[in-house]
């Protein structure tokens, strides 16, 4: 019996953190459902972007208040993870704060884990109101209704939530040490939550204990469910935003890739000694290679990671000029429709073990419109507001690059462009002998 | 109508055996757009009062292919990128200008991989050039007191991260520069780039270049300055919304240069 707490403290860890790792496996199938892309070059140039962006929070202090108050809260996160680091220590072995004899260094720590979770309290109240009272444009947009709205707030509940439970478990401590109760020997310095002692003034020794090992637990227990709900929810950034801005676009933002498969054809088209009519060879037996993509096994798996690693900030959708003249194109909206329809295919997969099995829809179409598509101005705007090296600007064009070279479903007036181009070399319908005119008017 | 431009073809540097300091890429617009073409007069006018030794292709050019690429059509964009790289190889051309940010990032980014491998320039960052190596000399304070406000193209600017030359340029006319709210990475788009210079936009409720015109009259410009034939239709097309085509002059880089020593 003495050793009941320690044992239902490891099988809720263990528990957690499997649960945990059964979904990172299935994230990491879903992604893997992506086509290849070398990502092997420019290795130190991904290194200092991923230390830059991701670490050290550059684009997101771009928009000051947001970015310090995200700060706060991503460094508060970082370093109070030390503290949980004890508390999973203390749980697994029945010890009481087992860093203490670390001493004056103890203390400095555990104070100012306090003065960060007061911090992150704070921030955590002014994005509430952010999103909540204020109601600032880029949360209310349509694809925001419903669960990612709720999905937001819970994150913020859960931290409050978990950020009070730890300072009541340490003002619960703190009384206790002062009372001199057994095994809570003086440790730690509580710069914040002396002030809740004044509350728990009164409690008997026992009630104050009760205090304590229900915050302790509800807290540990907290941040084992929450680790569990990344996967379900916007917050998985948390993680991602690692791999994501390692991953992201090295190249200029306005160089496209030109698509292999297309370079073969046309190469061979140009090619005066080619035999038209030779058999194919053996390895092109199989089917031939679709142009663009209209769904997300079309994609790129960097793509995918990238719909897995939107945390729905909006900040993409607020810069971009299509959404601000009232046009449907949101780029957030194409990553969250993205990883959406990736959970389905995933889920699809889950349900006829581990095959996918035509659900009769598709990303086009069944998420994103044609119209969306083609209010796109490839400005790059959405690319260079994310914080996290997200791209859908190439989600955009890989759609588009399906619609015109599998479906010849462009607007009209593009295909008019089209044929000119292919007719006279110009877009509008000139002669090319013109093309020195401008010389001599 | 206007005093003669000098321009030749590749083809006569070839018949004469010789090869030019660069290819001027005119680019569709320039060649065949009533309003683009006058930024192609203004920027050959500067070349040639620097003596510039460069060459057009003339009949020989075809469109980049930049175009297409954007409205998704992979195939004509590769189609035309392998007949114009067959033909600048040919020539064996190393540096290519161009007055045109999509020709501009399409020729240096897109199409070295399919072989076309060039020393690619924006007008702007040629002229600063010619300026630093003192072969073009801006005097004089045509435009002293006026204010000069520019929109960076995006495919200049955030694409390719182009920011200074042009703004250098326009400094060197002792125009007042002011900054719209959103300028250089955190530029607005005018509305034309992914290929909407050639479609209606989709129903909202307003034009994008509109909207950025709002902005760059926002700082009470005298002129707004651009680097990109689209960019300029746009922004014209946007100052007549607003009914200030009396007040406020929407030119190219390379105009102002230009009108500024008289040319």
């Amino acid at each position: 019996m003495e050793y009941l707490p320690n044992i239902i403290f490891a099988v809720a860890l263990i528990l957690g953190i499997g649960f945990f790792a059964r979904n990172v496996k299935k994230l990491s199938r879903n992604i893997k459902l992506g086509k290849d892309v070398d990502v092997s070059d420019n290795k130190s140039k991904r290194w200092k972007n991923m230390a830059r962006i991701a670490l050290g929070q550059t684009k997101m202090v771009v928009r000051p208040i947001a970015g310090i108050m995200h700060v706060i809260v991503y460094v508060g996160f970082i370093i109070i993870n030390i503290e949980v680091l004890e508390i999973i220590l203390d749980g697994l072995f029945g010890t009481h704060r087992l860093f203490s004899p670390l001493g004056s260094i103890y203390d400095f720590l555990i104070g100012s884990f306090e003065v960060l979770a007061l911090l992150v309290i704070v921030a955590v109240v002014v994005f509430w109101i952010r999103r909540n009272i204020i109601r600032i444009q880029r949360f209310i947009k349509p694809e925001m209704k419903g669960w990612p709205k709720t999905d937001g707030n819970m994150i913020l509940y859960i931290e409050f939530v978990l950020m009070i439970l730890f300072l009541t478990m340490n003002a619960a401590d703190f009384q206790l040490q002062q009372l001199g109760a057994e095994h809570y020997h003086e440790a730690g310095a509580f710069p914040v939550s002396q002030f809740i002692v004044p509350i728990l003034d009164g409690l008997s020794e026992s009630s104050l204990i009760l205090v304590e090992r229900t915050a302790w637990w509800l807290h540990i227990l907290g941040i084992l469910a929450f680790l569990n709900y990344l996967y379900y929810s916007k917050h998985l950034h948390i993680l991602l935003a690692f791999p994501n801005t390692y991953y992201g676009k090295v190249k200029p933002q306005g160089q496209f890739n030109n698509l292999e498969s297309v370079t073969k054809e046309v190469k061979l088209m140009m090619d005066p000694d080619a035999d038209p009519y030779a058999a194919p060879a053996e390895q092109d037996t199989g089917e031939p290679e679709k142009f663009g993509a209209s769904d997300v096994m079309d994609l790129n798996w960097v793509q995918l990671l990238n719909a897995y690693t939107c945390t729905e900030c909006g900040r993409c959708t607020s810069e971009c000029p299509a959404n601000q003249t009232g046009k449907k194109l949101s780029p957030r909206k194409i990553m969250m429709d993205t990883r959406d329809r990736l959970e389905e295919v995933g889920k699809i997969m889950d349900a006829n073990k581990g095959e996918f099995v035509s659900d009769g829809k598709q990303l086009l179409n069944d998420y994103i419109t044609p119209e969306e598509l083609w209010a796109c101005t490839t400005c790059n705007a959405c690319v260079q507001a994310c914080p996290v090296s997200i791209d859908p600007l190439s989600i955009i064009v890989e759609m588009r690059r399906y619609l015109v070279m599998e479906q010849s479903a462009a607007p009209t007036e593009l295909n008019n462009m089209m044929s000119n181009i292919e007719n006279n070399g110009a877009p509008w319908p000139y002669n090319q002998m013109d093309r020195l005119n401008w010389v001599n008017e | 109508m206007s005093e003669q431009l000098k321009v030749k073809t590749m083809q006569e540097f070839m018949a004469e055996g010789k090869q030019p300091e660069i290819l001027f890429w005119v680019g569709s617009a320039g060649s065949f757009d009533d309003r683009a073409k006058k930024i192609s007069r203004a920027f050959v006018k500067l070349l040639n009062k620097a003596n510039v030794d460069f060459a057009v292709l003339g009949t020989e050019e075809s469109s980049t292919g930049d175009v297409a690429k954007r409205a998704g059509n992979e195939f004509l964009f590769q189609m035309q990128a392998m007949m114009n790289i067959e033909l600048l190889n040919g020539y064996e051309i190393k540096r290519i200008v161009t007055c045109d940010p999509h020709s501009f990032n399409t020729l240096k980014n897109e199409y070295p991989s399919l072989g076309g491998n060039y020393d690619v320039l924006h007008h702007t960052q040629y002229l600063k050039e010619l300026i630093d190596n003192g072969r073009l000399t801006i005097t004089g304070d045509g435009y002293k007191g006026k204010r000069i406000t520019f929109h960076d193209p995006c495919y200049l600017g955030r694409a390719n991260s182009v920011f200074d030359a042009p703004r250098e340029l326009l400094a060197k006319t002792n125009a007042e520069l002011v900054e719209m709210k959103r300028h250089k990475k955190a530029a607005l788009c005018c509305g034309a780039g992914g290929a909407q210079m050639f479609k209606e936009p989709e129903k909202g409720d307003m034009d994008v270049n509109v909207l950025r015109t709002k902005g760059a009259l926002e700082t009470n410009p005298n002129i707004i300055a651009t680097g990109c034939p689209y960019c300029n239709t746009m922004m014209t097309d946007g100052i007549k919304a607003y009914e200030k085509e009396d007040s406020v002059t929407v030119l190219d880089v390379a105009e102002v240069l230009a009108n500024s020593q008289g040319l």
